[in-house]
């Protein structure tokens, strides 16, 4: 076990993992994006929501093919990289992936494909429906997934086994309803949404710059402002409450994220600005809260919560707690049915901190062995690097402020003033395309490099995790996924830019004529001059 | 919870062991024309309208078959930890190599048609062509060595090692026995995808479909038998020396492994599971026979079976064993010694029995509402929408 595969493992599972969620945000909320367009297409009977709908269908479906191509890496590379990870939490881990694909993932790609052929072959109800479990298989699938991250960042409803060497379910609905993975579905989710939102509204935006599709356009606004308000503002509540459960489970990633070096008397104040110092343990030109913190992570005004220099001293006793664990393991293992009932107890004392000796295997092959030195230096491990999370943290926390701002301010121009946006803020809405896909990945960022130095928080280090594999074999496939992943990059890119650019291209001529027969008969409304015997060319409407 | 009780762990754990392979079967049967389709694609269509007639067959459904795949893979790893673990970074070459087929195929069918450019059509053709053939021939080859063993052990922590350098590990299981296996099943596949283009598609394109398909099947057949008689000859067994305990912790380490001169054994102490390779051939044999008398529906059907067939001979003549070790037989997983743990077990079943009876229920719907032949005026009249 060198370290360089370990490093190497770390950067392809990075690599990959981000990769795959530059695709599936924009899936989980243009899939409803889509289905709600095409549900008021299936009210109204009027073929610009038809349009509308099978415009973001197209972006849609070249973009979801990449987050199922992306994701089939995402499923095998537990095994294939993480080879121990996978025997030693598979008994858990392994049951929410196989429920995804039974319950989401399948639902999701059976219809996709009918939602794309099936326009001329289904009733539009049986289409509108086939587009809803598109929706709702795309969200159940974020749903499975998460509960198996949640699991790995609050490890609950499991417990080691030490005749198979792993960690073995006790509870399956500790595991469900673990409430770090419900916060994190909601609050993910939502982040997708609010993804797709700015993205129709970028493309949209842009349109009404270059004046084409104004139609197409508005309309899109209006229902992407809508559902990105509500979306911007859930993200944002759904993030408090992962930072309210992180403060009992997480408490060393929340001290990393707030540079809270020291327990400060409660309520902590909050660092808004500064510059962590790893080395000396301090926040340079610090910018404080009074008691900010301690409201957002306690709600209370009397909680304290632990900074990292009283964390680190924790981690020091579990260690050594860990280590009577492990000696006792070693006899359990020999001894097997034999084994001594004092041996028992006291491995069942200690089994919580066995995941920390394993700490040790980073310096020595047996951690009974460690002296105080190794123990301090293991200790120091368990402290994330805080630098990078205190700022990942702090971009996303902005973007999501300015999110909500950014919908507010669409859905009210939209709503009250006539669907009339001023060029700036259609400049704006283009420019900011991108940000949504920064403040995502610097949210799992946070959540991964946060946990660190454990693959399951507290249970089992990364380190340990790691397949038996020669760095050779990691270099071939790190530089294999690279130049895989940069070619269909680029491809995707350039068929959304195509796309974007071609604008609606079906059912062009139907809709154009039955927008020119609906404006005409707006202007004979408001203009109050009855015309009855105008043209009559919405017998339809 | 003692509710997981009412089923006994060496009753799941055989439960689980059929599930895997009704999954795999899944996955071949589904999958597997999609796969046999994109191999066939430069052989039956000569133009771009054939090529894209064909593509169009499995165009709709190609995304809801390639799941087994992944569920596959989730299952394994929810109810086989162990073997997810050993098989998975074991042969970890051979998976990037099957993982990058898997991901360039999705993006070929999606994107292939969104370009008028002919270059960039040709393109993803060859990615739609080993995007079929490659996967098809690599896991023929993973069962060959399966069957032979995997050099891995564990240690006392159930931390799998491997023996060998990387490029003997890859390399080593290009062996003939291998390359053989996988030889049967990319004709399998082929086979597979010829019967689904007879059916689904018409002119040149099914009728060089059922000419290559005749020849194929025949291949099936013959490497099929050679196989099992290179199994008799030349290929050493495994078999559990010690007690057999089927309620047991899932420790590998606890059972004593030997190797013995055949897997063959296992048919003369279970005579019955003979159906199995019977099937085999007489499920081919049917499909070959109906592409050469015209037969549509029977010949794919056929097809199935065969397939159903050979998979189950597989598993039915290793059983218990999952992934013997060669240089560690004690290592070796069987199904009473590598499965999830006795919940975890039932309550994937429970789920199973509740989403499995779904999925094949709403994907029956989606065939029969795409029932019918692709047409060359369906492509030229949809030039925008179809793939």
């Amino acid at each position: 076990m060198e370290l360089d595969v370990v490093e190497l493992s770390r950067l392809q599972f990075a690599m990959t993992a981000m990769y795959h969620f530059l695709f599936v945000p924009l899936t989980l909320g243009l899939s409803i994006i889509v289905a709600i367009m095409e549900t008021v297409y299936v009210m109204t009977n009027r073929p610009i929501w038809r349009q509308m709908t099978k415009f973001w269908g197209t972006l849609f479906g070249i973009n979801f093919v990449l987050g199922v191509a992306t994701g089939i890496t995402m499923e095998f590379q537990f095994g294939m990289n993480w080879s121990y990870y996978s025997h030693y939490v598979g008994d858990i881990f392994g049951a929410p992936l196989a429920i995804e694909g039974l319950m989401a993932f399948f639902l999701e790609a059976t219809f996709v494909g009918l939602f794309f052929f099936g326009w001329d072959k289904l009733s539009k109800r049986a289409h509108l429906m086939v587009a809803w479990l598109v929706a709702i298989g795309s969200n159940f699938s974020a749903l499975w997934i998460l509960i198996a991250n949640g699991w790995m960042q609050n490890p609950v409803g499991a417990e080691f086994n030490p005749v198979t060497m792993r960690m073995e379910m006790t509870s399956f609905f500790e595991v469900l309803f673990n409430e770090v993975a419900q916060a994190k579905f909601v609050h993910t989710v939502s982040a997708g949404y609010v993804t797709a939102a700015v993205f129709v509204m970028g493309v949209s935006a842009w349109y009404l710059l270059k004046g084409r599709h104004i139609d197409l356009a508005r309309r899109s606004i209006a229902v992407a402002s809508s559902f990105g308000l509500a979306s911007a503002l859930s993200v944002v509540i759904l993030g408090d409450e992962s930072g309210y459960s992180a403060t009992h489970s997480q408490q060393m990633k929340l001290a990393a994220i707030e540079a809270m070096w020291h327990t400060e008397e409660a309520p902590a104040s909050f660092t808004l600005v500064g510059i962590p110092d790893q080395e000396a343990r301090e926040t340079h030109f610090a910018v404080h809260i009074p008691w900010a913190m301690g409201l957002i992570g306690t709600r209370s005004l009397d909680d304290e919560i632990p900074g990292i220099n009283e964390l680190e001293a924790r981690a020091n006793e579990r260690i050594r707690s860990g280590i009577i664990a492990y000696d006792a393991l070693e006899t359990i293992r020999v001894d097997r049915e034999a084994t001594d009932p004092a041996v028992m107890a006291t491995f069942e004392e200690h089994s919580a901190d066995l995941g920390f000796a394993f700490l040790l295997l980073r310096y020595l092959d047996d951690p009974r062995e460690a002296t105080d030195e190794q123990i301090a230096m293991a200790a120091e491990d368990t402290i994330p690097g805080v630098m990078p999370l205190f700022w990942a943290f702090r971009i996303m926390v902005v973007l999501g402020f300015a999110f909500i701002g950014m919908m507010a301010y669409f859905f009210y121009r939209a709503s009250f003033c006539g669907m009339q946006f001023p060029r700036w803020a259609l400049i704006g809405a283009v420019a900011v395309i991108p940000t949504p896909w920064i403040a995502a990945e610097m949210g799992w960022f946070v959540a991964e490099f946060g946990r660190q130095p454990w693959t399951v928080d507290g249970v089992l280090p990364t380190a340990l995790s790691v397949s038996h594999l020669g760095a050779t074999e990691l270099l071939i496939t790190i530089a294999g996924f690279m130049l895989f992943y940069s070619v269909l990059f680029v491809i995707e890119m350039g068929l959304m830019v195509k796309y974007i650019r071609k604008g609606p291209y079906m059912d062009v001529e139907e809709t154009d004529a039955w927008m020119a027969r609906h404006e005409h008969r707006l202007r004979t409304h408001d203009g109050n001059v009855p015309d009855v015997t105008g043209p009559a060319a919405t017998p339809a409407e | 919870m003692i509710l997981h009780e009412l089923i006994s762990y060496d009753v799941l754990r055989v439960i689980w062991w059929a599930l895997l392979g009704v999954l795999l079967i899944g996955f071949a049967l589904t999958d597997g024309f999609d796969m046999g389709v994109g191999a066939l694609l430069p052989f039956v269509g000569k133009n771009d309208t054939e090529r894209r007639m064909a593509i169009n067959t499995v165009g709709p459904v190609w995304e809801g078959n390639q799941v087994w795949f992944i569920l596959g893979g989730g299952a394994i790893f929810a109810a086989w930890p162990p073997l997810y673990a050993v098989s998975f970074s074991g042969f970890y070459l051979a998976m990037f190599v099957v993982l990058a087929a898997f991901i360039v195929r999705p993006v070929a069918f999606k994107y292939r048609s969104k370009r008028e450019s002919q270059t960039w059509r040709n393109a993803w053709d060859w990615a739609l062509f080993a995007g079929g053939a490659v996967p098809a021939l690599i896991f023929g080859v993973a069962v060959g060595n399966v069957l032979q063993g995997a050099p891995f052990h564990l240690t006392e922590t159930l931390y799998p090692m491997y023996d060998g350098a990387f490029y003997s590990k890859f390399l080593g299981l290009l062996n003939p026995f291998a390359l053989l296996v996988g030889v049967v099943s990319l004709a399998m596949l082929l086979t597979h995808g010829a019967a689904w283009l007879v059916l689904k598609s018409e002119g040149n394109v099914a009728r060089r479909a059922r000419n290559i398909g005749f020849v194929t099947g025949l291949i099936t057949m013959v490497g099929f038998a050679l196989s099992g008689v290179w199994l008799a000859m030349g290929i050493e067994g495994y078999a559990l020396a010690s007690e057999v305990v089927s309620n047991g912790p899932s420790n590998p380490l606890h059972s004593e492994v030997v190797r013995t001169d055949s897997w063959l054994s296992a048919y003369s102490e279970r005579p019955w599971i003979i159906i199995a390779p019977i099937f085999g051939f007489l499920g081919t044999a049917l499909a070959v026979r109906g592409l050469r008398a015209g037969s549509e529906v029977g010949t794919l059907l056929w097809s199935k079976l065969g397939i159903f067939g050979m998979i189950s001979t597989v598993g039915l003549t290793m059983f218990p064993f999952i992934l013997p070790s060669t240089v560690d037989p004690n290592s070796s997983l069987t199904v009473w010694d590598s499965s999830s743990s006795h919940l975890t077990l039932f309550i994937m079943l429970i789920v199973t029995l509740i989403f499995m009876p779904l999925i094949l229920a709403y994907t029956s719907w989606v065939y029969k509402v795409l029932w019918g032949k692709v047409t060359e005026a369906d492509v030229t009249a949809n030039s925008d929408t179809v793939y």
